[in-house]
């Protein structure tokens, strides 16, 4: 018998870190010395649950920037395909982003020393973190619950998720794997969602199809 | 005991109600005192009128106190208000001194208060020093910046920031205004309330009416421009932008439509340069509104087929804010906090020159479909991100945040 799942709620509050960024140069430089993880995590992740205008392009701070700022699209498109769900570790994706970074200042010297328009303004997040006192017994009863969810409980159990298990997935497929191989065809349809290119809206919408349909499949 | 939280779940649902009830657990009886300098007028006091009954609602005891001070104080505070935004002009010593002297007269009146309090948050220059006076507070203390000071000039600043250091955090509304401090530095946009008098919807009666009352006519094409006289929103610009569109045909009317905030004292001297420029023209129509005027605005904002906020320097915004709110599209100045709502071609444009202020006119009488369209996002846009329950909920996590004194992961 699985443990009831516990529905958790969160709040995202933005800290400016008082850094800035005028060129890619510069860009470079503070993301070798970025040494709090929380910066880059914001900037990838952080937006979803901050007002913010979805721009279905460049999900990514980075990307944004570099396209609407300094108005460099190759650097812009090798940004946006950075995908922050497939990297085990925040490091590894600073990593990367240092990598494109330094690509482009290989390939065009000039391009290093181009100016934004507006600076790129590092930040992190504070996450508070709140039990609901919610528990939901079986699969079943959460399917009702899946479109009032807030949307802070979408970011924890789906997004922030993937700071705190092991496998870097989400909170409902690790409960549903509890159930044995029951459950094996939904945890498979929720793994097909992209947390990356939908709003938070769209990913509970996502969910409560899935879940709805595996009860109807049941009946 | 919970009646006006309720009325926001038809607009915002029922989850967002919840999750502040949630938030708010913690903060069960807590002290929390703001502090401004105007319980009328401008977008602070506005803010603080919803917000402080919403907390009280949610079980924290919050109260809202004013420094009062004179002409001269306010002429320094305005000074330093336009120093934040940039304007190069220094303030003398003896202004300097007056602005603390106020402030510890005010700290005689508000000091119990003010040291008992768990949470003490304090908006803008005016009553920045009161912090200084009280060395027997007990709380945490919060310094709100509403105001763009991304670049700010710098001796005034150096000047103020040794007020403000002592904080135990600052917030403002974008991360560009943020200038580096020995303590966090939040980023909290502002809010509009959708259920007060300045954004309720309207019957079509009143709207008719206030069209009748100030003499416009609502078969041609309204552009307005709702703020207060001052420099920084450039409304003479704006009667030059809708000149150079008039001139390619549309039969535009203006609407300025303003007042004057209690701590802003060259309200005067604005209204009548802009009086001087629109030269008895009747298609633009100067308003003087007295603070109360809200729904009159919320009227003319209605009546408006585009809304411009032509902004120089600017803090938000929220002129910007209740026009998408509306349904209308904004055309903005290229500053502050406007480049966070309008996005181009989807909420409005931003532009830099009444030239440019002009071509965006003319583009959204020449194509209708886009204009009803962009206004359908902007409203959705502010439904998503700007309404005062957002705003709410991330004064709570921060006070949460704060109370806790925790790092990045606080769990409840």
């Amino acid at each position: 018998m699985c443990d009831p799942f516990a529905i958790t709620d969160c709040a995202l509050i933005a800290i400016a870190t008082g850094e800035k960024a005028q060129n890619i140069r510069e860009m470079h430089n503070r993301l070798m010395h970025t040494y709090d993880d929380g910066i880059v995590y914001h900037h990838f992740w952080g937006g979803l649950l901050r007002p913010h205008f979805v721009d279905p392009e460049y999900q990514n701070h980075f990307a944004g920037w570099a396209y609407h700022d300094l108005h460099d699209r190759r650097l812009a498109e090798k940004l946006s395909i950075i995908n922050p769900a497939h990297y085990a570790s925040i490091d590894e994706l600073r990593q990367q982003v240092i990598e494109v970074f330094e690509e482009r200042m290989d390939e065009d010297e000039g391009a290093s020393r181009v100016e934004a328009e507006h600076p790129f303004f590092f930040m992190r997040s504070q996450i508070v973190v709140f039990d609901t006192r919610l528990r939901v017994p079986t699969p079943e009863d959460l399917t009702g619950l899946i479109p009032d969810l807030s949307l802070g409980s979408l970011f924890y159990h789906f997004i922030d998720s993937r700071r705190r298990i092991r496998s870097g997935g989400d909170d409902f497929s690790e409960w549903l794997k509890c159930w044995g191989d029951q459950y094996r065809d939904l945890i498979n349809q929720i793994q097909t969602i992209d947390p990356y290119f939908n709003s938070l809206i769209e990913l509970r919408e996502n969910l409560a199809t899935f879940f709805t349909s595996r009860l109807k499949t049941e009946d | 005991m919970t009646e006006m939280l309720n009325q926001y779940a038809p607009i915002v649902g029922a989850d967002v109600i919840d999750h502040l009830r949630q938030l708010a657990e913690p903060l069960q009886g807590m002290k929390v005192v703001h502090v401004n300098s105007t319980r009328e007028g401008g977008g602070v006091a506005e803010i603080l009128h919803r917000l402080i009954p919403l907390k009280r609602e949610l079980g924290l005891d919050a109260s809202w106190e004013i420094v009062t001070g004179d002409s001269q104080f306010y002429q320094c505070t305005k000074k330093m208000h336009n120093a934040l935004q940039s304007n190069r002009d220094g303030i003398s010593s003896e202004l300097l001194q007056h602005y603390e002297a106020v402030n510890a007269e005010n700290v005689e009146r508000l000091k119990d208060l003010l040291q008992e309090a768990d949470i003490v948050i304090v908006h803008d220059p005016q009553p920045a020093p009161l912090l200084k006076y009280c060395q027997a507070r007990r709380g945490k203390w919060i310094w709100r910046c509403h105001i763009d000071a991304s670049r700010p000039f710098r001796p005034v600043w150096k000047y103020l920031q040794k007020f403000i250091r002592e904080y135990d955090a600052s917030i403002y509304s974008l991360s560009a205004f943020a200038q580096p401090m020995p303590h966090p530095l939040y980023i909290i946009p502002p809010s509009i309330d959708p259920l007060s008098d300045k954004n309720i919807a309207l019957d079509t009666a009143e709207i008719q009416g206030v069209c009748t009352d100030f003499g416009l006519d609502p078969e041609r094409p309204i552009v307005s421009q709702i703020s207060r006289f001052d420099r920084f929103k450039d409304p003479v610009g704006v009667i030059r932008a809708c000149r150079m569109a008039k001139a390619f045909g549309p039969p535009l009317q203006l609407v300025l439509a303003g007042g004057t905030a209690n701590d802003d004292p060259e309200g005067g001297e604005v209204l009548a340069e802009v009086t001087a420029e629109a030269q008895d023209d009747p298609d633009i129509h100067v308003l003087m509104l007295p603070p109360d005027a809200h729904r009159i605005i919320n009227a003319i904002q209605r009546l408006s087929t585009i809304v411009l906020q032509k902004s120089i320097k600017e803090g938000f915004g929220l002129t910007v804010t209740e026009a998408l709110w509306k349904g209308k599209p904004v055309i903005g100045g290229d500053a502050g906090g406007i480049r966070l709502q309008v996005v181009n071609h989807q909420t409005g444009f931003l532009v830099n020159t009444p030239e440019g202020a002009a071509l965006r006119i003319r583009y959204l009488l020449n194509h209708h479909d886009r204009l009803q369209q962009m206004g359908k996002t902007a409203r959705n846009f502010v439904l998503e991100n700007y309404l005062l329950t957002r705003h709410l909920r991330e004064y709570l996590t921060l006070m949460v945040a704060i109370v806790r004194n925790s790092g990045d992961r606080i769990e409840l």
